[in-house]
């Protein structure tokens, strides 16, 4: 490993970039002190802290560790979890010394990415270790179950090399694959039909392992159901609870292959995430069958202790090792899910999970499907009204603090307009363009109160409206910008009415700026912000317990996909199906963030980001917490980030703390998006998918129709006394200038 | 709400044809001091209605002595803008509701803030 370091640690242009040095790292101590309260030291001490050097950089244990051993013999690394940087202690100042003089500002080689290290002297390294979690209630992960033969046995025993055969059911969904034995297990309504059985029952196998279940008092019948589903890195399967009324208790799942982690959720919040090792079986009864969801995130890496190999236990590591984390990549892992068919209701205690006792068939932590296209305007009211209204209330502060930026085509509209000009901005969100120029007389209107109240807090000129019905007198308008509004509007007719809405504020000669989110995101082969951005994700956090382990997206761009993946995407679990996904019958489908669109009509989700001191401050007040974020972001994250390099940023931001998340996510598309143009309001219930099971990261859907070229132009072209002056596409949006006659 | 806003708004409630201006029913009212632009004041004037700006400070008892007709040459008169600058960027309607004058619908305002949303058979 030696001869290897020396070549991961590069020295990067030197001299010249010295001053930049000190002031970055100066920002990375400003930022650690600020959110994290790490004090760094002005004079040398045995500690020190690696900023950039962290698990939430992808960065792993073994890389960091290879080049600070080089400075020295090290007394600990802690790589604290989803955290951008780690503290080193070394046994003596010397080496301490060393490691800052040759480490900081210098490239890590990580994988195929890099990262500039940038290292601050600390007086102490403390860090809360966190009181082991227990398991859920009735549920036991049971090591070495099965021996690496009878692995290879099982995995032999399962031919896919037949497409969707009937004989045990075979189906490739989003997220992985599946087959079924016995029973199918039907996506489509999460149960089975218990009087048709498959041609194919569980293969003869499966059946020393079953025996050798009974035998040990797992179970107490023979299963009759075998559900397989084999995963690829980067694959997994939404939170669920497997449907009470189609099967008993016990539920059985042998890992065969890679390890994963499966996180558990329970209703009231808590998350425990559970490793499971290759050839473990995993018991779930009583409140972890019932009551639990338990689900798989999509990625290609997870954070797992580092000691794990010598761990014997994986759910209760020891006190101590928190910070002891490292990245684990996921290979193909296939499970066997062993179900017993039940006969009888279900009459469990959990009865609001039940849906033999009426629970609704789809427990509490499910979604809601996604809705279908709206076919009458009352439909595509209520649509909006949940897609579109309710989510942007609810997300109200965090979109807000990730629109801080007004797009510079719009500010020159803005700032082209003659002084004293009566400026409405119909859709307005947090108000950023209400004071872009200042000798206009701006007033600004959005469906969501939560972001007018933004807007008012910033002393603008602000209402609650509909974009649909804007209490403005006729003509009083010298000019109107609806920004990233319109595509809110899920039927022709309401997109050409929202317009038509705009075109009566104006004054003759009166001028509207349109920006609508673009189908094609790229354009004259440049690709919008919106893609190359795609490395804005987020991670929620979560209850890292110990030994449990936690995610982590790849080093690399793709994640973002990746991970925005998570939640949102469809792909139907074992059962009760959580997820919006996929494009069935009519119904809208689930965008994947910072991709090309498919679709017209869609559903884009929407990262709340967490982390607790941003949600209280999040309510308060936006213009603090932008500069807030702002600042965070340039520090850590992006500025650092970029330097060290550019090509590199998915997958960093997001790993920056939780708290100090910028924003940016996911779901904006690129320039502005803003808010509502229509509706407004409340919280969405909708469709947050997750939220209930984990607040860490709820998940909201904004319905959008993205235009087509040409498609605005030609909508404006419907509406009498209008005439469109110039059209544009910008980063990812067509944009129209209209001129009332 | 600033009665700038109020001077653009108006009822849009289905069916109604005089909806403008909007009654004032206040139940509390602020005045913060905002920094004094004649020239900005003075593009603003034009763009207003002025009967409605004055009955609205004379529902607020804000008027001062604003006259019913807008002066000549207020460019000018520096006292005059003052007063204007008071009436329309100052004095704020924090809680209470707005009155469509036809139909008799409350529009409500909080914190400042007025809510302008109507229900389905409204629109």
């Amino acid at each position: 490993m030696d001869a290897r370091e020396e070549n991961n640690v590069k020295a990067v242009r030197r001299s010249k970039e010295e001053k930049k040095l000190l002031r970055k790292q100066i920002k990375a101590s400003h930022t650690l002190l600020k959110h994290e309260g790490i004090h760094t030291a002005p004079q040398p001490t045995r500690s020190l802290v690696v900023a950039n050097g962290g698990l939430g950089n992808s960065v792993s244990r073994e890389e960091l560790s290879a080049a600070l051993k080089e400075m020295g013999e090290m007394e600990s690394l802690l790589m604290p979890p989803h955290k951008p940087y780690a503290f080193v202690t070394y046994r003596c100042e010397e080496s301490a010394l060393k490691a800052y003089t040759h480490l900081n500002g210098q490239k890590l080689q990580c994988g195929e990415s890099s990262v500039m290290l940038y290292l601050a002297y600390v007086s102490s390294v403390t860090h809360e270790e966190e009181a082991s979690v227990p398991l859920p209630e009735g549920l036991v992960l049971l090591e070495d179950f099965v021996s690496p033969e009878e692995e290879a046995l099982l995995l032999a025993a399962v031919d896919w090399s037949s497409t969707n055969d009937d004989v045990t059911a075979q189906k490739a969904l989003k997220h992985r694959r599946v087959k079924h034995y016995g029973f199918e297990f039907r996506y489509d309504n999460n149960n089975v039909d218990k009087d048709k059985p498959l041609p194919a029952g569980i293969p003869a196998e499966c059946l020393p392992v079953l025996e050798r279940c009974l035998r040990n008092g797992h179970i107490n019948v023979m299963p009759d159901q075998l559900t397989v589903n084999q995963y690829e890195s980067g694959q997994g399967i939404p939170p669920h609870v497997d449907t009470h009324s189609p099967f008993e208790d016990t539920i059985l799942s042998l890992s065969l292959g890679a390890k994963t982690v499966m996180e558990f959720r329970h209703p009231d919040g808590r998350v425990v995430a559970v490793v499971l090792p290759g050839r473990s079986l995993l018991v779930m009864k009583g409140e972890s069958r019932y009551v639990w969801t338990h689900g798989i995130t999509p990625r290609k890496f997870d954070m797992v202790p580092a000691c794990e190999q010598q761990s014997p236990d994986h759910v209760t590591p020891e006190p101590g090792t928190r910070s002891n984390l490292t990245l684990s990549k996921r290979g193909t892992r296939t499970s066997f899910t062993f179900r017993k068919i039940r006969l009888e209701p279900c009459r469990c205690a959990f009865t609001s999970a039940c849906d033999s006792q009426g629970a609704s068939s789809t427990p509490s932590p499910s979604t809601p499907p996604p809705p279908a296209l709206p076919c009458c305007h009352a439909d595509a009211a209520r649509l909006e009204e949940e897609y579109v209204h309710r989510v942007y209330d609810a997300i109200a502060s965090h979109f807000s603090s990730t629109r801080h930026s007004p797009w510079p085509r719009v500010c020159h509209f803005l700032s082209s307009l003659p002084p004293g000009s009566v400026l409405a901005d119909v859709g307005c969100g947090n108000g950023k363009y209400l004071g872009v120029n200042p000798e206009m007389i701006a007033v600004g209107c959005d469906r969501s109160s939560a972001l007018v109240q933004i807007c008012a807090e910033r002393g603008f000129h602000a209402f609650v409206s509909d974009a649909l019905n804007v209490p403005l007198r006729t003509a009083s308008c010298d000019a109107c910008i609806s920004i990233a509004v319109i595509h809110h509007f899920s039927t022709e007719e309401r997109r050409l009415a929202a317009v038509r809405e705009l075109v009566r504020l104006l004054k003759p000669g009166g001028h509207a700026l349109i920006y609508v989110w673009a189908f094609e995101q790229e354009y004259n082969k440049q690709r919008s912000k919106y893609l190359k951005d795609h490395n804005k994700e987020h991670h929620g956090k979560e209850n890292l317990t110990k030994n449990t382990s936690e995610d982590r997206r790849e080093p690399h761009g793709k994640s973002a996909m990746q991970n925005s993946g998570h939640l949102e995407e469809g792909y139907e679990p074992v059962d009760k199906k959580q997820d919006v996904g996929k494009v069935t019958d009519g119904k809208l489908s689930v965008h994947t963030n910072r991709t090309a669109f498919n679709t017209q009509d869609l559903l884009v989700p929407w990262h709340l980001k967490e982390g607790k001191k941003q949600g209280e401050e999040e309510s308060g007040d936006g213009g603090k917490r932008n500069k807030r974020k702002e600042k965070s972001t340039k520090v850590l994250t992006n500025q650092t980030r970029i330097d060290s390099n550019p090509g590199l940023s998915p997958g960093f931001d997001a790993s920056m703390s939780p708290g100090l998340r910028l924003d940016t996510d996911d779901a904006t598309h690129s320039p502005d998006s803003k808010p509502s143009p229509s509706g407004t309001t409340q919280t969405s219930s909708s469709h947050l998918k997750s939220e209930s099971e984990s607040h860490l990261t709820p998940v909201f859907h904004r319905y959008y129709h993205v235009f087509h070229q040409g498609e605005l132009e030609q909508l404006c072209s419907q509406v009498d006394g209008v005439k469109v002056q110039s059209s544009y596409h910008d980063q990812g949006n067509w944009c129209v200038i209209l001129e009332k006659d | 709400m600033k009665l700038l806003t109020h001077n653009m708004l108006t009822s849009h409630v289905k069916g109604v044809t005089k909806g403008y201006p909007l009654l004032i029913k206040a139940t509390e009212v602020k005045v913060n001091e905002v920094e004094f632009n004649p020239q900005f004041v003075s593009r603003m004037i034009p763009k207003l209605e002025w009967g409605a700006l004055v009955h609205a400070a004379e529902e607020l008892g804000h008027r001062q002595d604003l006259p019913g007709e807008l002066v000549q040459d207020f460019e000018k008169n520096e006292d005059f803008l003052k007063k204007v600058h008071r009436v329309l960027l100052e004095v704020e309607v924090i809680e209470g509701c707005l009155q469509c004058p036809e139909s008799g619908r409350e529009f409500p305002i909080s914190k400042g803030i007025p809510n302008m949303l109507l229900n389905e058979d409204e629109v």
